[in-house]
């Protein structure tokens, strides 16, 4: 098998421009989004996701047009997630231009709108992003957060997975918040335990500090890993990180 | 190029013209998005794309009478793109869950789901591009981005002298699948050219290169 594994850099936007910020606090302007994609998208990125972390529905609408403006430019595959509720949310966004639509806490609210989705778009549009932490309150160990890890449901990671699986997710986003921010390298346990149990891909996310940091969680099964920071911040380079994967053995484009 | 190549994206409702418009457009193309009948007949190339469920873009197509279209265009030579599931409902039925649906017949087969264990066959592959090939000129080790869990795995047509033999592309993922056809004046790519960074642009330069 030939696929290339995927490396994504994830930008968060609001109202429509590149945000930085720590915890969804004090977010400043990190440059144009069309810039920081073409960058990327040169740079070799494999995807570009785009989180959105707008609050109004103004706003919202904005970032629609800052997709759409990406979209006509940057011809590699774009995931949008943040605030998606409806299978409307999905045709618009698609509209302007999303490949695939990144779905979290709404659909923990209400997990037929994986089927609606699913049913209406396709499996391959639909990205279930799961915020993952270590707690002993779930069978598995992990259970699945909603608010950036502070609100813990009764949700056992693997258990939604597996659900959200059946019910037409076409892609695993998995976020260790454990991981997250720590620079520490990814959640391997977790990435491992979600692989096992998938039929589709499974991205693995949050906790990449080094270019070293890659590899173990591809070699943990993840099709595809995702960071932020490490590459907004210039740490390490998409190039870099393929070059770390393929001195791994693996394939990269 | 002499001219820019006029070219008619089918805007029948399925995902995606907007990307497959701009890229071809990046490609050199002056394009229009339509389903209007006379302007999509009129193109130098029309190319219909489609995201999501076959049975969905099946209906969608007809709802614009979109199979009338392409049925005169290739009869009169004139060339069509399809894109994923544009590709895959050009072969004659498309199984999906348990759903069995009619294409539009252009080429004998059924499209099935691939017999791999991870779906959908979602990132960047590459391609065994067939003899003759004018889409991947340049562009042989190149990798292309797929996304989906259903394909043609077998080809059925035998094309007779004095008609060229067809170009078949093939992929691997699970088994093999074909990744484009080149029959005529009837071409399509499994995987997104308007995804596929550089290589795709340049696929679409190609296909361009290749209308009247």
């Amino acid at each position: 098998m030939s696929l290339a594994v995927r490396v994504i850099p994830c930008l968060d936007v609001a109202a429509g421009r590149v945000v930085k910020g720590v915890n969804f606090q004090n977010l400043r302007d990190a440059g144009d989004p069309v810039e920081l994609a073409a960058r990327y998208a040169e740079q070799g990125a494999d995807e570009l996701t785009f989180l959105d972390v707008t609050a109004t529905v103004d706003d919202r609408s904005t970032t629609y047009d800052m997709v759409q403006r990406v979209a006509e430019q940057v011809f590699i595959p774009l995931t949008v997630g943040g605030g998606i509720r409806s299978t409307d949310d999905v045709a618009r966004l698609q509209g302007h231009g999303a490949d695939k639509i990144g779905v979290n806490s709404a659909a923990i609210a209400r997990p037929p709108l994986i089927a609606e989705i699913a049913d209406r778009f396709g499996a391959q549009v639909l990205v279930l992003s799961l915020d993952v932490k270590r707690s002993g309150r779930t069978p598995s160990g992990f259970v699945v957060t909603t608010h950036g890890g502070r609100t813990e449901t009764d949700l056992d990671a693997l258990e939604w997975a597996r659900r959200a699986i059946e019910l037409g997710a076409g892609e695993l986003l998995v976020n260790s918040i454990d991981a997250d921010g720590t620079k520490a390298g990814f959640d391997l346990e977790l990435t491992a335990l979600m692989h096992e149990l998938s039929s589709v891909p499974v991205i693995a996310s949050g906790g990449a500090g080094t270019v070293a940091d890659f590899a173990p969680a591809i070699a943990a099964g993840a099709d595809a890993v995702l960071a932020a920071s490490v590459f907004h911040n210039g740490e390490v380079t998409i190039g870099e990180v393929k070059a770390a994967l393929a001195a791994d053995g693996r394939i990269v484009r | 190029m002499s001219r820019s190549r006029r070219v008619v994206v089918l805007d029948y409702g399925s995902g995606n013209v907007h990307s497959a418009a701009k890229a071809l457009e990046r490609a050199g193309a002056e394009v229009t998005v339509t389903a209007d009948r006379a302007a999509a007949l009129e193109a130098d190339g029309l190319v219909v794309p489609g995201v999501g469920a076959f049975r969905a873009v099946v209906d969608q197509l007809h709802a614009v009478r979109g199979e009338e279209i392409i049925d005169r265009r290739l009869a009169g030579g004139r060339p069509v793109l399809g894109i994923c599931v544009g590709m895959q409902v050009m072969f004659e039925r498309g199984v999906e869950r348990g759903v069995d649906t009619e294409g539009l017949g252009e080429w004998p087969g059924t499209v099935t789901e691939l017999p791999a264990p991870v779906l959908p066959h979602m990132g960047w592959n590459t391609v065994e591009p067939g003899a003759g090939s004018a889409l991947f000129a340049g562009i042989e080790d190149e990798r292309f981005y797929f996304v989906h869990s259903f394909a043609a795995q077998q080809w059925l047509l035998d094309v007779m002298p004095p008609f060229p033999a067809p170009a078949l592309t093939w992929a691997e993922h699970g088994g093999r699948f074909l990744a484009a056809v080149e029959n005529g004046p009837l071409s399509a790519t499994q995987f997104h050219p308007e995804k596929s960074a550089d290589a795709g642009i340049r696929l679409l330069a190609n296909w361009l290169g290749t209308l009247e």
